[in-house]
């Protein structure tokens, strides 16, 4: 017994070191924590509990036999942040690059099956050069393994990815399956492709950085949700960020308590949006002064800024906010913002987060670029995810409200549960130029009739009364009372109660 | 008296004369431009008047439609604040003709008080100190040379047509007279197409010392003293005073009967100011007279108990001053900073946009605020960017200054940029804690403008106990979310780093009723406040001692303000200091290459194309803010290898308009 205690300890203390002492120096020197490291940040102090410690691999080709290494590159199991249980699984590059293996992917799939069983949040620190070619085949069924898992855990449990190393070729599937991307500038880098193949291939000379950094995936590409420094900032607001997330499907979102009183004035948001309808106003500003303690969550803040989203909390409880940004393309929607949305909107309806939305929309943007990249079936994405979801649906339109844009974001029609609109709201099919142009065609060029009819059309459509007049909203509110009206709507739909009919699944149009 | 009586200003002086019209029972009428229509005096108001397109020239500046307000409105009299129509003899003429009181001076007065030569040469004939100099224009450079030895080096020599610095040149022996003479006429040839030249004798280390008086249409004129106002920046007032530091009770005498020799000389009514220049041996000398209501009067008023506008209006409606010379002494100290919409580290550039924020101190016995803005107003590119001016008074000027410091700790602007950290960097300046000032000083000792360097360094341990205890408040609240794993709840420990400006400072935080004790360096620190979650101003006691900290929250940093000094500021476990330590320190990217757009405007022009090679100093684009144009020079030599913006487009701070490599 004493023998094999000292046993255990040795084995423990060789797994703790991974690849050993020099690697880790390597690890430390690039920036990186090691897998142990960055679990120890991410839970809660001595929280984790470690499975799988012993796994080795089993391949014996290539030498392999020779070299073990105790736990195989990747640490499992699960821990608590802020109380509340996680999985998790890290890749230590010390070992063999952090590679894949079959054992490897089995010690994964162990942690994503619990985490199915009990209802839990999985976690995916992703710090690896690959599949193990040893292993050949072996390893990519181990990656073909996770795959399954990641999808059906999509929807069931929270999956999130946190990108701090190399992440490459087939790898780049499983987080692309899960709910979020984070990624550490500078250190981690996420591509189908290497720099490599592209050179042989295409021609193209790009840096790793330049083709799948940081950067380009939280700028250009939207992979990523949320970029940071550094492996500590990261996790630590990986923490921060599993707050707002149910542990799963049939979980409420986590309520916390607050000291920011539900029915909070905010008189400044009375001159927020200005007089003159073109000029832009920074909706962050109401994002921000409407949710609980003035936090907000935003999510892919540097990709496709003319929608906002992001999690806020409202009387203590996590909500979706969806939002229009006039800063930024004047707010109309198109294929990127589309996407952006529709697949966060999703994500809060099959984790039961209500959707709060704020809309100054003037409509889709026009032009060759869009229609040419589908911007119909993307547009339709934005619009199922609405129309799909049965969470409790608040929407306040602050301004423009046009045409089809009007209809897609969050509106009556599309079962919004409150609909409520500031005086500044006009709900109309366009602008009151674009229309008089079509409707008094005959009067163009005679500019003083145009005024006029617009100055006409304006005073009829310009407004939120007609829409009122049908019920399309439900209230005209005040600005400064808008979190308290909020937080009362969602108080009432708390245990709002509605179901889509049965089928195997819906056809959102990919 | 009155009834009515219409405000042709805005911002803060109009809320300010509508306060003391207020107070005695007399309606008010506002007017405004198109960019006012929300504005503060607008809503203070009983009436308002929209008097035209934002442009001043359009609105605020148009005689005809003030006084026609005043007729629509039946306004009676018109109190003009400073600035816009104050100095406007032309202006009272018409609303003399209107039937209209004008709350200011005759127009012989601000006529005559209006023209240099003349006021010069009536102070003069009433016994005013002047500085000595030749008011002839010179012939050439050894007349200069002469004249010069007359008054006495130093010298300066000045255009006639001069202005904005052109034209003037020091000298201190004959060699530089020479060449200084004709330096300056050269200068003013090619400036102002008049090389005629004048000279002074020049005050070294001059302090601007000035005198308020009132003075009514029955003889009766009184002085309120002195207001110091030497910390300027390029002739602009940044900080205002009174009493003045230098001054004696025998200069102050005297400065006041000549100050009120020189308003009886000129049949002065209502509220003046006599500026003076002073020298190092107390000489003062005549600058001139300020012939309306001055941005400064505050200083004044706390410290004689009058209230100037309310004067004002009584004089105007024919009273006589309620109070003599007798009863006007000094009772305390006064101090005023203004409060300007720019940002400092950006040489002083105005910022224009939404107040997202505005906040300013509570008045009470010590804080005065005169404002012209709210939360959730606009501050816009056509007027001064002078937004509010926050006074404070105390027993004596370091109870005041004391008083300033915590008030400009708590005055709360954000949206556009303010020059709060200056202020407070100024109010712990050594030269002026002693008093020892001139007008250089700003200049003297921020050559180089204002830099984040520029700002005063403090003891740690405040930033350091109020990070820990705001920190501790959000980690214990978090450890309250639902959902946790029974009996295995998360416990917030005990021990801390905080990490600020990358120094690691380690600390025990310990909950306590009211508030946190923060264990730091062997000493405790009691930190109690109300403080919540998300809110912008850290309010509270450390110590029993009170303390005001701004604190904005981003990600993991907190960026805390106090006493003009600013820290980044993060609080974590101690074994995720030891991690933090591992993580690569990053060079901030290297933003010389980019061509940054330094305020937000209309790109006017572009001078270059892609691929076109450049040299330091070379002109590459053409910025339109604040009605200016605004020229952006190469910083270094490059090629341009992007251009991102077309002419005609609206660039926010920091895009990169082009870039260079």
């Amino acid at each position: 017994m004493q023998e094999i205690v000292e046993q255990l300890e040795q084995k423990r203390k060789a797994a703790a070191l991974g690849g050993g002492q020099s690697r880790i120096d390597i690890q430390h020197s690039r920036g990186k924590l090691t897998a142990r490291e960055r679990v120890e940040l991410l839970l809660d102090e001595g929280s984790f509990e470690e499975w799988d410690t012993f796994v080795e691999h089993r391949c014996t080709d290539f030498g392999m036999s020779e070299k073990k290494i105790t736990g195989d590159g990747v640490v499992t199991g699960y821990g608590t942040v802020n109380g509340r249980v996680v999985f998790v699984f890290s890749q230590d590059f010390t070992v063999f690059g952090g590679s894949l293996s079959e054992a490897n992917a089995e010690k994964i799939c162990k942690v994503m099956d619990h985490a199915m069983k009990v209802g839990a949040p999985i976690i995916g620190l992703n710090d690896s050069g690959g599949a193990r070619i040893q292993e050949g085949v072996a390893s990519l069924g181990g990656y073909a393994d996770v795959f399954q898992r990641n999808v059906l855990a999509s929807g069931v449990v929270p999956q999130i990815s946190v990108i701090m190393g190399p992440c490459a070729g087939g790898a780049v599937y499983s987080p692309a399956i899960t709910d979020f991307i984070f990624m550490v500038k500078d250190s981690s880098y996420m591509f189908v492709t290497g720099p490599d193949v592209v050179k042989t291939v295409t021609q193209e000379q790009v840096t790793a950085e330049e083709l799948g950094g940081a950067l380009t995936h939280s700028t250009i590409s939207g992979v990523c949700d949320r970029a940071y420094e550094n492996d500590v900032e990261t996790l630590l607001m990986v923490r921060r960020f599993i707050n707002y997330l149910p542990a799963n499907n049939r979980d409420r979102a986590p309520f916390r308590p607050t000291p920011d009183r539900a029915d909070r004035m905010e008189k400044s948001l009375d001159t927020l949006v200005p007089d003159n309808p073109n000029m832009p106003y920074d909706m962050k500003e109401l994002v921000y002064k409407v949710s609980d303690d003035n936090e907000f969550w935003e999510l892919q803040p540097e990709h496709a800024q003319n929608i906002i989203i992001g999690f806020s909390r409202m009387d203590g409880h996590p909500v979706g906010v969806v939002a229009n940004q006039p800063m930024v393309l004047a707010g109309c929607l198109d294929i990127k913002s589309s996407i952006k949305a529709g697949r966060f909107i999703r994500f809060c309806d099959a984790f039961n987060i209500p959707i709060l939305t704020f809309v100054d929309v003037p409509g889709f943007m026009p032009g060759t670029a869009q229609e040419y990249g589908g911007i119909i079936k993307h547009g339709a994405k934005l619009l199922f995810a609405y129309a799909e979801a049965t969470v409790p649906k608040i929407t306040v339109i602050t301004r423009k409200a046009y045409g089809g844009a009007y209809d897609v974001m969050a509106s009556k029609h599309l079962r919004g549960d409150v609909n409520l609109a500031w005086p500044s709201a006009e709900i109309a099919v366009m602008g009151p130029k674009g229309a008089v142009e079509i409707i008094f065609r005959e009067d163009i060029g005679d500019e003083k009739k145009i005024a006029e009819r617009t100055e006409e059309y304006r005073s009829k459509f310009a407004n939120p009364f007609i829409a009122g007049s049908r019920g399309y909203i439900d209230d005209v509110i005040a600005p400064h009372a808008t979190r308290k009206r909020i937080c009362r709507s969602l108080a009432m739909l708390r245990d709002k109660k509605l179901d889509n009919p049965w089928r195997k699944h819906d056809n959102i149009p990919l | 008296m009155f009834d009515k009586i219409l405000i042709a200003n805005r911002g803060e002086i109009a809320c300010r004369v509508i306060k003391s019209a207020r107070k005695m029972g007399i309606k008010t009428v506002a007017v405004f431009s198109d960019a006012d229509r929300d504005a503060l005096h607008v809503q203070l108001a009983d009436e308002a008047v929209n008097i035209g397109p934002p442009p001043s020239t359009q609105s605020y500046l148009l005689m005809d439609r003030i006084v026609q307000a005043c007729l629509d409105t039946g306004a009676q009299a018109v109190h003009p604040g400073y600035g816009f129509l104050s100095e406007n003899s032309a202006f009272c003429e018409l609303l003399a003709k209107a039937g209209i009181v004008f709350i200011g001076p005759k127009t012989r007065a601000i006529e005559a008080m209006g023209d240099k030569i003349t006021s010069k040469k009536l102070a003069d004939e009433a016994g005013v100190n002047t500085i000595p100099g030749y008011t002839d224009v010179l012939r050439d450079a050894e007349h200069a040379v002469k004249i010069s030895n007359e008054l006495g080096y130093p010298v300066m020599l000045k255009a006639t047509a001069g202005g904005g610095g052109k034209g003037m040149r020091v000298a201190s022996n004959d060699d530089e007279c020479r060449d200084g003479f004709e330096r300056a006429a050269n200068e003013a040839r090619s400036s102002f197409g008049d090389d005629r030249i004048f000279v002074e004798k020049f005050i070294e280390e001059p302090r601007h010392i000035e005198i308020q008086l009132i003075a009514d249409g029955h003889g009766n004129v009184v002085h309120l003293n002195e207001r110091e106002c030497s910390l300027q920046r390029r002739h602009q007032k940044v900080i205002e005073e009174a009493p003045s530091p230098f001054i004696d009770e025998e200069t102050r005498q005297q400065m006041g009967a000549q100050a009120i020799a020189l308003a009886r000389a000129v049949d002065y009514e209502s509220a003046g100011t006599v500026e003076f220049i002073v020298d190092g041996q107390r000489n003062f000398y005549f600058l001139e007279m300020n012939t309306r209501l001055q941005v400064e009067h505050p200083v004044s008023e706390l410290i004689t108990g009058v209230d100037l506008v309310e004067l004002m209006i009584r004089v105007a409606d024919g009273e006589k001053l309620p109070i003599s010379q007798a009863d006007i002494g000094i009772n305390g100290w006064a101090m005023e900073s203004r409060v300007y919409a720019e940002d400092p580290f950006r040489n002083f550039l105005p910022s224009t946009g939404r107040l997202v924020y505005y906040r300013p101190p509570v008045e009470d016995a010590h804080v005065r605020v005169d404002t012209g803005v709210f939360e959730g107003g606009q501050v816009s590119m056509f007027y001064d960017p002078m937004i509010a001016k926050l006074i404070t008074y105390g027993a004596d000027r370091e109870e005041a200054r004391a008083h300033m410091r915590t008030a400009l700790d708590r005055f709360l602007i954000r949206g556009v940029s303010c020059n709060i950290s200056f202020l407070s960097a100024l109010m712990v300046h050594p030269r002026f804690v002693s008093g020892d000032m001139s007008t250089n000083l700003i200049g003297d000792e921020y050559p180089e403008g204002f830099h984040p360097t520029d700002l005063p360094q403090e003891d740690p341990s405040i930033m350091v106990s109020v990070a820990a205890s705001m920190v501790r408040s959000y980690r214990d609240r978090a450890a309250q979310i639902d959902g946790q794993l029974s009996g295995h709840e998360r416990r917030v420990p005990k021990d801390w780093v905080v990490v600020m400006n990358n120094e690691y400072h380690e600390v025990s935080i310990v909950p306590v009723e009211g508030g946190h004790d923060v264990e730091y360096r062997d000493k405790t620190y009691a930190v109690r406040s109300n403080w919540q979650f998300g809110q912008p101003l850290f309010t509270g006691t450390i110590n029993a001692s009170e303390i005001f900290v701004q604190v904005e929250r981003r990600m993991q940093i907190y960026r805390l303000f106090h006493n003009g000094s600013q820290a980044n500021v993060m609080v974590i476990t101690p074994r995720t200091a030891e991690l933090l330590k591992i993580m690569p320190v990053k060079a901030p990217p290297d933003m010389s290459k980019f061509l940054l757009s330094p305020m937000p405007g209309l790109l006017v022009s572009l001078s270059v194309k892609e691929g076109d090679t450049v040299s330091v100093g070379e002109e590459l684009a053409v910025l339109e803010a604040m009605k200016m144009e605004n020229t952006l020079y190469a910083e270094r030599d490059g090629v341009v290898v992007s251009v991102n913006f077309e002419p005609g487009a609206n660039l926010a701070v920091d895009d990169k308009i082009l870039e260079l490599e």
